[in-house]
């Protein structure tokens, strides 16, 4: 019977949660680097057990962690990013110019083919590669020193690069996003990129419609339809149906279109869920109930999830990297909060149990299904 | 010489390191070169006492010996005579700042 394996990143260690294929009871690792914030772990889809975790701190720095065992064991391999070349300016908040500096991984993609290749998200943001399995990084320099670099600035967590996808199906494409600048996607493995961000309208920054300046807070793709992609902004639910070429608004009838984490159900390309918050100022979830919004039509038409979810007095938020689905059937989809529970479905969303209630303020969330 | 050297507790945890660490320093004590010996000796404490690349000290962390706080010395500077002989400790801290 398939497994499934949960990798959690909180503010004070990384946990593996594990369970057979009925996913009713777990068996709860941890913590690992217990006091270390673990912004992302991820595993190789070509070597499940291959796992790479992000370890940062603000008294010691980043480092990075390597597992060859899913988990059980983990060796620390390489943490020197250095930007490739003059660094440049960025804006910072006042809008004044200011170097790029680099403060963390913030996650961590391995290729969809070979273990030892891994991009890595930072901030301030940029995009490194390793091809040795984390001993060596190389920046990526394409994305940092675009036209428009000078004019990208951080959002309230800083300038991070956050999400990147690779797509399965057009070999060197692959898209990222940046808050606050935007999505960008490359065509050749990361060497040019162009800004994807049409259709895009966010009333905070002066001009709405800008091509850059955008706070997207995650875009997600099914592996078997790569050109249609999901956007959970700042303010608003995105989908573009042209690998990014340009997006339309299909918040529909959620209750707030603001959010962080958007996933998309293993086996159903228009099945996509989000979880609303109330809004940019008040990081919690609109009266006191924490609820999934799931659409079965690629968006605008939405339901709420809830049971099993606390529906009175509920303030926590859940933030872009914790959401996460199995492949197994039904789909399992799984979220973590920032009060340290980590929910999981079974049945794609219908129903939901806490796997574990207490642990430090989640940070990422990812699902592996395991033979 | 042979230096002692203790570290917070993350990163004895991270470097393998129970109690104190020593570390053989050729040549003058001085600050550079017991971080260099420890980072030679320990790879994984690479940046996480100092920047990689400037060298500079991380912001949260300090550099105490004999009483004395040494963070803003050059780095340069040769550390105190009972350092390098062996009879005290370099204390490398972590700032205190809750978290």
């Amino acid at each position: 019977m398939s497994r499934v394996r949960l990798l959690v990143g909180t503010r004070k260690g990384a946990f593996v949660l594990t369970s057979d294929g009925t996913r009713k009871n777990w068996d709860v690792s941890g913590p690992h680097f217990g006091g270390w914030e673990i912004y992302h772990l991820k595993g190789s889809p070509a070597d499940p057990n291959r796992l790479y975790a992000s370890q940062s701190s603000s008294w010691f720095g980043q480092v990075i962690q390597r597992s060859n065992d899913g988990g059980k064991t983990w060796e620390a391999v390489g943490n020197k990013f250095t930007y490739d070349g003059p660094t440049g300016t960025h804006q910072w908040y006042d809008g004044t110019p200011h170097p790029w500096e680099f403060a963390r991984v913030w996650h961590l993609e391995p290729s969809l083919n070979d273990p030892d290749t891994v991009y890595a998200g930072v901030e301030d943001a940029a995009l490194f590669q390793t091809k040795d399995g984390g001993q060596a990084w190389h920046e990526l320099p394409g994305l940092r020193t675009h036209e428009s670099g000078h004019l990208w600035q951080p959002g309230a967590g800083g300038m991070c690069l956050h999400t990147i996808l690779l797509d399965p199906g057009t070999p060197g494409r692959m898209f990222i996003a940046i808050s606050a600048a935007g999505t960008f996607r490359s065509d050749d493995a990361g060497k040019t990129w162009r800004p994807m961000n049409r259709g895009l309208r966010s009333e905070q920054i002066p001009n709405p419609t800008a091509e850059v300046g955008h706070c997207v807070h995650r875009i997600t793709m099914h592996r078997t339809r790569p050109n249609v992609l999901f956007m959970q902004k700042h303010w608003d639910v995105m989908r573009s149906d042209d690998a990014g070429e340009s997006w339309r608004e299909v918040s529909g009838n959620l209750p707030t279109d603001f959010g962080f984490p958007i996933d998309v159900h293993a086996h159903e390309p228009d099945t996509i869920y989000v979880v609303p918050i109330k809004s940019d100022s008040e990081h919690y979830p609109p009266d006191g109930k924490l609820r999934v919004y799931r659409s079965r039509s690629g968006g605008n038409e939405w339901e709420a999830l809830t049971r099993g979810l606390p529906q009175s007095h509920c303030y926590v938020n859940v933030l872009r990297d914790s959401m996460s689905v199995d492949a197994l059937d039904p789909c399992g989809i799984y979220f973590g909060t920032t009060g340290g529970q980590v929910y999981g479905s079974a049945d794609a969303g219908d129903s939901w149990q806490p796997i574990v209630r207490d642990l430090p303020s989640v940070v990422s969330v990812e699902a592996q299904t395991l033979p | 010489m042979t230096v002692r050297v203790v570290l917070p507790a993350h990163l004895r945890t991270l470097a393998h390191v129970s109690g104190e660490a020593k570390v053989d320093v050729p040549g003058p004590v001085t600050q550079r070169a017991v971080l260099d010996a420890l980072e030679a000796t320990y790879p994984v404490l690479r940046g996480t006492i100092r920047d990689q690349i400037t060298h500079q000290r991380r912001a949260f962390l300090r550099l105490f010996a004999c009483e004395q706080d040494l963070s803003h010395d050059p780095p340069d500077t040769l550390l105190p005579e009972p350092v390098a002989a062996g009879a005290e400790p370099l204390l490398i801290v972590g700032a205190m700042a809750g978290g």
